[in-house]
């Protein structure tokens, strides 16, 4: 991608030939639209993710046999057409791709949009860069969390109690740690924010949007950054009030 | 009333520049913005200092020249251009910051005089309707269904003062050539360079180093044009259909 | 020898126009024109001065057709020009509301509205063009209204009864420059134009006697140089600004022109300048510059002021039968809608009276309550609610429910550079265009028509012309080191330098609003000798005084506004020197012009054509010095003049 510097002359730029873009990937993946929608697409995969992932977080409520019978289905899911463990590599396989793109992009988009800025107003407004700042700030500690919340329930890395095959008992050892908690609270707030202004933004960056959709879709997005956020964190706050043991 | 102003002087692109403290008195409320700043600007050339250089011309509102940011917001606290903000919407003793649109892709050529030429560039690289003079059908040859006329009209207020890129915290240009891209793709007239039209003013607004939205809005906010923002989420539609 | 002792020239006279039926002159000349083999058209250089709509129109045209364009505007885009600032709408005779329009109509109209000062042949040719402009636009994109089913609105504009007026909102202007802008951005993109924004023409390069360039400034560096060409076309603009308040747009000056006429092309009609009826008051001395209300509001908007002098109750407290509906009472027949002089000096007559309302008396009212009642504010809302927030945002009164108050200003400028029929300067190779020329406007124009002329001369006519132009004419490349280029370079350069060098005490807007203050004077909407010959006494002190007076700090070689303005304003005094003559040497009431000295009994313009049936057209002899004029005689063998009359 050429950048062009800023000078005040009268530089025409060379004016692109009508029809002469292949419409590919990679033509998207170099213009800053094409790259937010990629964003905004890998994000929304993420998102509905989130959404199944906390519906079955919530069986922790229900008890450990049905969650970790819950655990053992993801795996068996698709069988006899896939084998053991393969729709479970499937979807991390994209969820990996989703986070990978959706990184990549948020971290070249947001250097350019840094440079586009270079200088600041003396007279700052703190309004006018909430939604942008809290959405960087958001990425990175949804980046950082996730790698994390790997380590922790996935890999047992970190965990305190590191059962294989066990969630439920590795969901309650990780929470009844303070840190450990306290991180996966930060995380979940975190991730409010981010689906608070991305959901609509996704649909924005998509062009969804229209303007007798408009406050629908923030109402929903405010809704579904609330449900997110409230059914996460039911589980870690259920453990350390020692509700879930 | 009587103001004290922090104006950002600059003499050119290459010198750096400085927040300087001017005084001013005597200024009546229905005097607009830049009459003020007129006034102030006689007394520079009197005391044999240099006026404080910014662009105007119509002072009505529509030919987009003038822009300033003032307090921290593109054309001031009212929705409207700086020429058409009036001086009642301030109190006297106040102190008010005067500074230029901010963004790479806008150099400052002095003071608060910005260079928008980039804009310019945008729209030559496809905001237009390709009908060389005297190529023209009948004008009641095409029909206009009056809700796309309106919309299109909606978007073709757009004045190219560069509030929107002002205001917005990544220096995008994304209102400004949404508004262009809407206006001519709702109509039949611009129907055949759809595809070709928003993809090379995508292409032209990202070499000229606009930054990319992040969907923050706030240009919307300053548009005195009120250009809506869901102009951006068609001109994304635009650009992901072609 | 003082300056109002001007001498009588030859005659001028339009040699361009073909003879024949006036119907078939445009086509008879289009056919006899020579044309440029399109191969060879790249190795002309045509230069255009200004991207309003005429220029823009010219521009993208002439580059389309493959000429090398090389442009020029003060504004730091080409989408800033002037004309983006128009409000109401354009005529066409297109005739889509089967009210009797027809080419013919508007040309009668045109040749009426003006006061029998134009010329037929042009008149005719613009009503004919008027139709295709329209197509031209709409195939651009151009969002004019339209109604439910899909078709063009129109409405119908002062000095007129049918309805011919496209019309885009309240920002005609805006939508049609932006069309031409964009064609023209187009050609920039391509190559073909070779734009430069910020860039003033400060003198004319005339070489063997044809025009062959310009001499401009860069205005950020300051940097004054030559560029050469094979034509030169003027699209400048008018000249209104010279009365400091005006509504034109600040920048807007007369210097491309006035330094073309310096160089010896003729200017005609200075003293024809048009007020527009409805603009809102001044509201102090800081005023800068005057805000129109498009005359489109006379549709609907009813002007009064109270019966009672003195009246300062509140409009709403004022009883119907108080109320002074003046212009219905006097002309019955057109109403609110008689042409904008009519207009201007009747509410000039009443804030005579001392009927006139608002601050210092100098107001009248425009009053929505009756459109209100009949159509809904929400449909009031929709044809005029740019205007009435504008309003609001100018004045803080709501005119949803208290009346706006309106006074006449400044606005429009008949007079220009003389041109042919072709549209031509008496210098070969120097075009004119839009309002910069003397136009098809005669001593008023309608409302709605400059836009048409504009597109007109810039789309449709000036091709053509041009095209024959550089056809017929064998041009040599004038060197790069040619003396006269050299010698203008440095006359423009000495010029500034000896502003700079004065050094003395008043600001550039001190001696300009001191200007526009006499002007508008003696020389605004009545007109009388003593006080002409007041302002021509009293303009080469003015003037003096400048030259001793003047403070510009900093440099030429930089961006300096101040500069600007002085320069322009040196221009200015010859100028308004030049309007006060030809107003006094026209001891005739016509159109915007009017002597008090000459008017019927019922104090209405009287126009006397025995004496005055010609278009002045002035010979620069030197500053200060009087010039000679030369008189185009006007023949009307189509539309017989009658004192016009709106009762
Ligand atoms: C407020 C207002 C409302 C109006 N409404 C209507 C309406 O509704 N209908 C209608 O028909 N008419 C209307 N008019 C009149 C009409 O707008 C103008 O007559 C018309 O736009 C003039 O166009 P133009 O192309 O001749 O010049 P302009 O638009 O004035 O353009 C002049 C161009 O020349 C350039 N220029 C000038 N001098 C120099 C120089 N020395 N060097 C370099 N560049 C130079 C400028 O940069 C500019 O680009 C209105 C006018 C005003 C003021
Ligand atoms: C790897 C960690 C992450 C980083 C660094 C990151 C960063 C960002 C950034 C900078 C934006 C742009 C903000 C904007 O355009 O307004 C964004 C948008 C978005 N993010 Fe994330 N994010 C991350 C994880 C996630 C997750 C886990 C989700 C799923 C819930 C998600 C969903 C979204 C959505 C839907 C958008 C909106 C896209 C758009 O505006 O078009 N992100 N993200
Ligand atoms: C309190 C809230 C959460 C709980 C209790 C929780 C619990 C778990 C558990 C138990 C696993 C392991 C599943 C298994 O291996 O069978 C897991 C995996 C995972 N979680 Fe969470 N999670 C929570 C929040 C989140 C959030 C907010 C995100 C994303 C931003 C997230 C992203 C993931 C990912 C990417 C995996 C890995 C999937 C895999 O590869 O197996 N989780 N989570
Ligand atoms: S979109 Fe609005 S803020 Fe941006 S340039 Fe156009 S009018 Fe100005
Ligand atoms: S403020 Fe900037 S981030 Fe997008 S929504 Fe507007 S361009
Ligand atoms: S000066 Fe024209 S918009 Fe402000």
């Amino acid at each position: 991608m050429v950048m062009a510097s800023a000078t005040r002359t009268n530089r025409t730029t060379r004016t692109p030939a009508p029809g002469r873009h292949p419409s590919s990937l990679a033509s998207l993946w170099r213009s800053s639209v094409g790259k937010k929608a990629v964003m905004a697409v890998s994000g929304l995969v993420m998102l509905a993710y989130l959404v199944a992932h906390m519906l079955g977080n919530l069986k922790v409520f229900s008890g450990p046999d049905d969650i970790n019978g819950y655990a053992h289905w993801l795996r068996t899911l698709g069988q006899p057409f896939l084998h053991y463990g393969w729709f479970l590599w499937l979807a991390r396989l994209v969820l990996l791709a989703a986070v990978l793109a959706h990184g990549t992009a948020a971290y070249q988009l947001s250097r350019r949009d840094l440079k586009a800025r270079p200088v600041k107003y003396v007279h700052q407004r703190q309004r006018a860069t909430y939604a942008t700042r809290t959405m960087r700030w958001g990425g990175v500690i949804l980046g950082l969390f996730i790698v994390w919340h790997i380590l922790d329930l996935t890999t047992l890395t970190v965990n305190p109690a590191a059962e294989e095959g066990h969630p439920y008992q590795n969901i309650v050892a990780s929470f009844s740690t303070w840190y450990s908690g306290g991180i996966y609270c930060l995380a979940m707030l975190a991730l409010g924010l981010h689906v608070r202004h991305g959901f609509w933004s996704a649909a924005q960056t998509l062009g969804a949007n229209n303007p007798r959709r408009d406050r629908g879709l923030k109402l929903a997005a405010n809704g579904l950054a609330l449900l997110l956020t409230a059914g996460f964190l039911s589980v870690p706050v259920a453990v350390m009030a020692g509700l879930v043991r | 009333m009587n103001l004290t102003l922090r104006i950002w002087r600059q003499q050119g692109p290459e010198t750096p520049g400085e927040m300087t403290e001017y005084r001013v008195s005597g200024i009546s409320e229905d005097m607009s913005f830049l009459e003020m700043l007129d006034t102030l600007n006689e007394e520079l050339i009197l005391r044999g200092e240099r006026p404080v250089a910014f662009d105007h011309d119509c002072r009505e509102g529509i030919c987009g020249a003038c822009g300033m940011v003032i307090n921290g917001q593109a054309h001031g606290p009212e929705r409207t251009t700086t020429c058409q903000l009036h001086m009642r919407h301030f109190d006297d003793g106040d102190t008010i910051d005067v500074e230029p649109w901010r963004a790479g892709a806008f150099p400052v050529v002095r003071d608060l005089m910005v260079d928008r030429s980039a804009l310019d560039r945008i729209i030559g690289s496809g905001g237009y309707v390709t009908a060389p003079t005297g190529s023209a059908p009948e004008a009641h040859a095409t029909p206009v269904p009056k809700e796309a006329a309106d919309l299109a009209f909606e978007h073709a207020e757009c004045i190219g003062c560069g509030a929107c890129v002002a205001a917005c915290p990544n220096g995008s240009a994304m209102l400004f050539t949404a508004a262009k891209v809407v206006h001519l793709n709702v109509l039949p007239q611009g129907a055949p360079e759809r595809a070709s039209r928003v993809r090379n003013m995508v292409e032209t607004m990202d070499a000229e180093g606009f930054g990319g939205c992040t969907n923050t809005g706030e240009c919307a906010t300053a548009c005195p044009k009120g250009i809506p923002l869901t102009g951006i989420a068609r001109l994304n539609r635009e650009f992901l259909r072609s | 020898m003082s300056y109002l002792d001007y001498t009588l020239g030859e005659p001028v006279a339009d040699t361009a126009a073909p003879a024949g039926p006036i119907e078939q002159r445009w086509q008879q000349r289009r056919f006899e024109a020579k044309l440029v083999n399109p191969a060879n058209r790249r190795k002309h250089t045509v230069i255009v001065v200004g991207t309003g709509l005429a220029g823009g129109a010219a521009g993208a045209t002439l580059a389309e057709q493959g000429y090398h364009v090389v442009q020029f505007c003060f504004q730091d885009s080409p989408r800033r020009a002037h004309s983006i600032a128009a409000q109401g709408g354009i005529n066409a005779a297109k005739n889509y509301r089967n009210d009797g329009d027809s080419v013919r109509r508007l040309f009668y109209d045109t040749v009426k509205g003006g006061d029998f000062r134009a010329r037929e042949s042009n008149v005719h040719r613009l009503a004919e063009v008027s139709v295709e402009i329209i197509d031209q636009c709409v195939a651009q994109g151009v969002p004019f209204a339209r109604e439910y089913g899909g078709l063009l609105d129109t409405r119908s504009f002062g000095g007129v009864q049918v309805s011919r007026t496209f019309y885009a909102r309240g920002q005609t202007g805006q939508q049609l420059l932006l069309g031409a802008y964009q064609a023209l951005s187009r050609q920039i993109a391509a190559g073909n134009v070779e734009m430069h924004p910020r860039t003033e023409m400060l003198d004319l390069l005339v070489v063997d006697g044809r025009a062959r360039g310009i001499v401009a400034r860069d205005l950020v560096t300051g940097e004054i140089r030559s560029y050469t060409a094979d034509a030169v076309v003027l699209a400048t603009g008018g000249y209104g600004n010279v009365f400091y308040l005006s509504t034109n747009a600040k920048n807007s000056n007369a210097t491309a022109i006035w330094r073309a006429h310096r160089r010896g092309a003729l200017f005609a009609n200075p003293c024809f300048t048009q007020i527009h009826p409805t603009c809102i008051p001044r509201s102090g001395d800081h005023q800068s510059k005057l805000t129109l209300m498009s005359e489109s509001l006379r549709n609907d908007g009813r002007i009064w002021v109270p019966k009672a002098k003195g009246d300062t109750r509140p409009p709403a407290r004022i009883p119907e039968d108080e109320r002074d509906y003046y212009l219905e009472r006097i002309y019955p027949a057109f109403g609110n809608l008689v042409p904008r002089d009519i207009a201007s000096r009747a509410a000039k007559v009443v804030c005579d009276e001392g009927r006139g309302v608002g601050p210092g008396g100098q107001g009248v009212y425009l009053d929505f309550a009756d459109a209100i009642a009949r159509l809904g504010r929400d449909a009031v809302e929709a044809k005029y609610g740019n205007l009435f927030e504008m309003y609001e945002r100018i004045t803080a009164e709501d005119p949803y429910t208290v009346p706006m108050r309106i006074y006449p200003a400044i606005h429009y400028t008949m007079g220009g550079l003389w041109v042919d029929y072709d549209l031509q300067t008496t210098i070969p190779g120097l075009f004119a265009i839009g309002e910069a020329n003397f136009s098809d406007h005669g001593a008023n124009r309608l409302g709605a028509s400059a836009l048409m002329q504009g597109l007109a001369d810039g789309y449709f006519v000036l091709p053509p012309t041009l095209n024959d132009y550089l056809g017929r004419t064998k041009l040599d490349a004038v060197p790069a080191d040619h003396p006269e280029l050299t010698a203008v370079e440095a006359e423009s350069a000495d010029r500034l330098n000896l502003i700079l060098a004065v050094d003395g005490d008043r600001t550039p807007d001190s001696f300009h609003r001191e200007l526009g203050e006499l002007l508008w004077e003696e020389c605004g909407m009545a007109r009388e000798e003593a006080g002409l010959r007041r302002a021509l006494a009293r303009i080469p002190e003015i003037r003096e005084e400048f030259w001793r007076r003047i403070k510009v700090p900093g440099t030429g070689e930089e961006l300096n506004q101040a500069l600007e303005k002085a320069n322009r304003l040196v221009d200015y005094f010859e100028l308004a020197e030049l309007m006060c003559l030809d107003a006094l040497h026209r001891a005739e009431s016509c159109g915007g012009h009017f002597r008090t000295e000459s008017a019927t009994p019922d104090g209405e313009a009287a126009r006397r054509d025995e004496e005055f049936g010609y278009a002045a057209a002035w010979e620069f002899t030197g500053t200060g010095t009087a010039p000679v004029l030369h008189k185009e005689d006007l023949v009307f063998e189509h539309v017989h003049p009658t004192q016009r009359s709106y009762a």
